[in-house]
């Protein structure tokens, strides 16, 4: 049998404001409990809330950046539900006049460009935080702990239409989407802190079929592999259970992450009512095409345009130029770099080569790039000295773990350590004579033309010259002194 | 002196013929005397209001000029917050609540140094039409022991009424000031929905919920709306309108306006003998040159099933709040965190509350909520498309602010929708979000009866003005040695 796989995303991405959506408190992550509240956000009786209009533009510019419509007239509701998270009771959340409606994002996957449709985005407040005592979950704890400090953070839930075909394409949507709203720079899409979440709707039907399967909701997903891994899960469990001739109930399942497998939190029946109603204590928002049009000239570059223009402008092959814009800064530490070059002759490959080599660093030993101020500079730097063959590529590799988070002039750092290549020919023709009477016989096969030992010979070359041989120089002056060339 | 009005007692402060002080402790001493028979407060607050007389008597001291109502006592309702006072909404589930902050109105009040007298009595959360649902007891009507002042804003109407303070505050939700200030013989206003800040006051149905002033003339109200209205931010709901002075037009002559008696309104819930008596008062006015027209307002035979849908729909989520995890009551006999809130809620709220949230969350249940509170909302809008039309032609709206006078506790609690019959001429003003006025214009069976004028949206200053002047015709006069001796 054949089964085709219908997933949906929800998406929670915690907006960066100063402040929170109703009140003035900070929105900050990670201050000590219940410092940043007030009595709005505590939920005092007689309080009102006030809307926060920052969070408004930040909707509007990811709407405009995932082509939505964005809806003129807004609404906020409230969705009734008790729990110590919602002091109110209530969240307060849009329900049917969101801001953004009818987007999509396109992916590449596997090479090929998929596109993402976008139901809709709205703007909604976030709830507390419980801390449980003695247990993982409060019906095993001897008592919670309330922390307010991230009641009424705003948030924008993205929602998917059921487009996504398979795990993989949800985490490669997912990290698209996070790359947006850090180009947007509207929030930090940070998964394991929880600036960014994920539910996802999975069915699966038979391939060919135009309905949809009963579909579960995967909620607990903390970084992109459990989106990945977690919706796989859910996919092989409904498959055998079809398979077996079984029927899938509609549910909300929990994903866990250290036992790999999802556990049923509630079935259909034991769904909310949220009754939702418009709430009276807030007034709707006009947007007007005034107020588009100037959040949509305060829109940064964004990624697909940067691609397109590096491999246009600068000839750069696709993965290079995917790879630079994988975040802003590193794209335009890149073209800073290039700009600013320090010789006419140097290529944008080889200023890209050199940024990518420089992220990776970042990448591999967990830096935070955003924090390196100094990057472009050093980038710059760096790519000079590739490109007066001052060293060799394999050379920078061992020297980011100095520099990075300095403010080393990497040229000053090789001048200092004496790191340069030994260029000078009149230098490199005596080492490479030494090295000529010192292993006769080696000599004497690459003459006959056993064309390996040329390896052997570079070696005791590097190793005379503590490895600062320009390799493509004393290969070529070897040869000469040979005479083979 | 404690039968004065609010405007002869500051002539009396500001001519130093009596201190702050002198007045403040005056109020608080009858007060504290007749508290005990009518069960008007729910808390006397002496010690802030000895200090912002003080500070009232110490500005005299030093020769600086006095803004109206300075020094003044005030009563506010119970559901209105004072930092670090108890404020309980007359419900167990708020007893020995403190609020952490000052409504609007409270910082307004404290600005313009007007003593607090006391938080008064109410129907829980407002919820009722004679303060008989309050935790604290029913309030008993001055002009009769054995009759009820109305609701929800009782206790202030009978502080008024019974010369406990000069003013007080209360809110109007369905006529929550206008009964209460027609049961006991004084002037209640509700004002134009945004006029006055809602922060800080406890929430019953927030799009219908307005606070609003008790006192014993028009002129009076005038005065006291100068300080209570205007633009608050952190009201999203209140208007930003320009400031302008509420007693303009106390003095312009009413000769000739226009005055609309709704259909709807007079005939069906009146009794002959309240009818009787509106036949005749009306005749009276006509002799003044008011030209009196009847109208139909055809939408609003639907206000009251409207109004108790919108109002109990809003209030089930505004209540919401209160499940005993941070503040007010919370049940010792709970096992688990769902037992917790809803044994606090059970044993907190009277059955008036629950009752109608149980009547919210029925209409805003799916499946229900087309059916409801969407059809609800569209009445509503015809109910304002009626009024609107009506103001095309008309000055003033005019009924009786209730079909009937005071009636006695236990008469109308067995039957829910008799207490609410009771609301059927208020009402309809909050779903349009109009400003009314109840002033008291004579007597049925001993008992004070009052006149409902309804204004076109923000246009107050020409309903207290129209006020004034009937209030001028009318002559009704608060018989205080008849209610000292019921005292
Ligand atoms: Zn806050």
């Amino acid at each position: 049998m054949s089964w085709e796989v219908v997933i949906g995303l929800e998406i929670h991405a915690q907006l960066k404001t100063n402040s929170k959506l109703f009140c003035h408190c900070s929105a900050a992550f990670g201050d000590t409990p219940n410092t940043n509240i007030c009595p709005v956000c505590t939920a005092m009786p007689g309080v009102l809330p006030v809307l926060n209009k920052k969070v408004v533009d930040s909707a509007i510019k990811l709407g405009l950046a995932t082509n939505c419509k964005i809806n003129s007239i807004n609404e906020f509701s409230r969705k009734n539900y008790f729990y110590p998270d919602s002091p109110k009771a209530y969240q307060i959340s849009q329900f049917d006049k969101p801001i953004c409606l009818a987007g999509y994002l396109n992916i590449m996957v596997n090479n090929e460009l998929r596109r993402i449709d976008i139901t809709r985005i709205h703007m909604e407040e976030d709830a507390g935080k419980l801390v449980h005592q003695g247990s993982d979950n409060i019906s095993g704890a001897t008592h919670s702990l309330v922390d307010l400090n991230r009641c009424s953070v705003p948030l924008l839930e993205i929602v998917s239409e059921p487009v996504i075909r398979s795990a993989t394409e949800a985490r490669l949507y997912m990290e698209k989407m996070r790359q947006i709203i850090r180009y947007l720079d509207i929030g930090d899409g940070n998964m394991e802190e929880g600036s960014l979440r994920c539910d996802a709707n999975v069915s699966i039907r038979k391939r060919g079929d135009i309905k949809l399967g009963t579909k579960t909701e995967v909620k607990n997903l903390n970084s992109f592999k459990s989106v990945e891994k977690a919706i796989n899960l859910e996919i092989d469990r409904q498959i055998d259970i079809l398979e077996d001739g079984g029927t899938i109930i509609q549910e909300t399942r929990h994903y866990n992450e250290a036992t790999a497998s999802t556990t049923s939190l509630r079935s259909k029946e034991e769904a909310h009512d949220y009754r939702y109603f418009p709430d009276p204590d807030l007034v709707p928002i006009v947007i007007d095409e005034l107020w588009i049009e100037t959040i949509r000239k305060e829109l940064p570059e964004l990624p697909e345009a940067i691609q397109k223009r590096f491999v246009n402008d600068y000839n750069l092959p696709t993965d290079h130029s995917v790879r630079l814009t994988s975040i802003k800064k590193l794209a335009e530490d890149f073209e800073n770099a290039y700009k600013n070059r320090k010789n006419e002759n140097i290529t944008p490959l080889e200023t890209a080569n050199v940024a990518l080599k420089y992220y990776d660093y970042f990448l591999s030993n967990n830096l935070d790039f955003s924090k390196s101020n100094h990057a472009s500079f050093q980038i710059g730097g760096l790519t000079f000295l590739v490109n007066t063959s001052t060293v060799s590529s394999s050379t920078i590799t061992s020297i980011l773990p100095d520099i990075v988070n300095t403010n080393y002039d990497p040229i000053e750092y090789v001048k200092e350590k004496g790191l340069a290549q030994v260029s000078d020919t009149g230098e490199l023709k005596s080492i490479i004579q030494d090295v000529i009477k010192e292993n006769p016989g080696p000599a004497e096969e690459i003459k006959s033309g056993k064309m390996q030992t040329i390896g052997f010979m570079m070696g005791q070359i590097m190793q005379k010259t503590k490895g600062k041989a320009n390799p493509g120089l004393a290969n070529k002056m070897l040869k000469e002194l040979l005479g083979i060339s | 002196m404690i039968h004065l009005n609010a405007h002869e007692l500051f002539n009396k402060i500001k001519n130093k013929e009596v201190s702050a002080l002198e007045l403040t402790n005056a109020f608080i001493t009858h007060s504290k005397k007749t508290n005990a028979v009518l069960n008007s407060y729910n808390l006397i607050t002496e010690e802030i209001a000895i200090n912002t007389a003080n500070r009232v008597d110490k500005k005299i001291a030093t020769g600086e000029k006095l803004e109206i109502f300075e020094g003044v006592p005030i009563a506010i309702k119970d559901n209105i917050c004072i930092e670090d006072i108890e404020t309980t909404c007359s419900s167990k589930i708020l007893e020995g609540f403190k609020p952490p902050y000052n409504a609007t109105i409270i910082e307004k009040l404290n600005a313009m140094n007007m003593p607090i007298i006391g938080k008064t009595n109410m129907d829980e959360f407002a919820m009722g039409s004679s303060t008989e649902t309050s935790f604290y007891g029913v309030s008993k009507n001055p002009w009769d022991i054995s009759t009820v002042p109305g609701g929800s804003s009782g206790g202030s109407a009978v502080a008024v009424a019974s010369g406990q303070a000069p003013l007080s505050i209360g809110s109007d939700t369905g006529g929550s000031i206008r009964q209460p200030a027609s049961f006991c013989g004084i002037v209640g206003v509700k004002p134009t929905y945004g006029r006055i800040s809602r922060y800080g006051l406890m929430a019953f149905a927030s799009s219908l919920d307005q606070i609003g002033p008790f006192s014993k003339t028009v002129e009076d109200s005038a005065h006291l709306l100068n300080i209570l209205c205007g633009y608050d931010f952190r009201d999203s709901t209140s208007q930003n309108v320009k400031a302008e002075d509420f007693t303009r037009d106390l003095n312009r002559s009413i000769k000739g306006i226009k005055v609309a008696i709704p259909k709807e309104l007079y005939n069906s819930s009146l009794s002959k003998e309240v009818k009787d008596y509106y036949d005749q008062l009306i005749n009276k006015l006509s002799n003044e040159g008011i030209i009196f027209e009847e109208i139909e307002l055809p939408s609003l035979k639907y206000a009251l099933s409207t109004y108790y849908i919108i109002a109990p729909a809003e209030a089930s989520s505004n209540l919401s709040r209160y499940d005993g995890v941070r503040y007010g009551y919370r049940s010792e006999n709970a096992n688990s965190l769902i037992e917790m809130m809803t044994k606090s809620r059970s044993e907190g709220f009277g059955d008036e509350v629950k009752r109608r949230i149980l009547i919210g969350n029925y209409v805003l249940s799916s499946g229900y909520y087309d059916a409801y509170y969407k059809k609800a909302q569209q009445v509503r809008t015809l109910i304002k498309e009626d009024y609107k039309k009506a103001f095309e032609t008309y000055d003033v709206i005019l009924s009786p602010t209730t079909p009937t006078p005071a009636f006695k506790p236990g008469e109308k609690t067995a039957n829910p929708l008799e207490m609410y019959l009771n609301d059927i001429m208020t009402i309809p003003v909050n779903l349009a979000g109009l400003p009314a006025i109840s002033i008291p214009c004579g007597m049925v069976n001993n008992l004070p009866m009052g006149l409902q004028l309804t204004g076109n949206v923000f246009e107050e200053s020409k309903l207290l003005g129209i006020s004034n002047q009937l209030e001028k015709i009318l002559c009704f006069k608060l018989n205080n040695s008849f209610i000292e001796g019921v005292l």
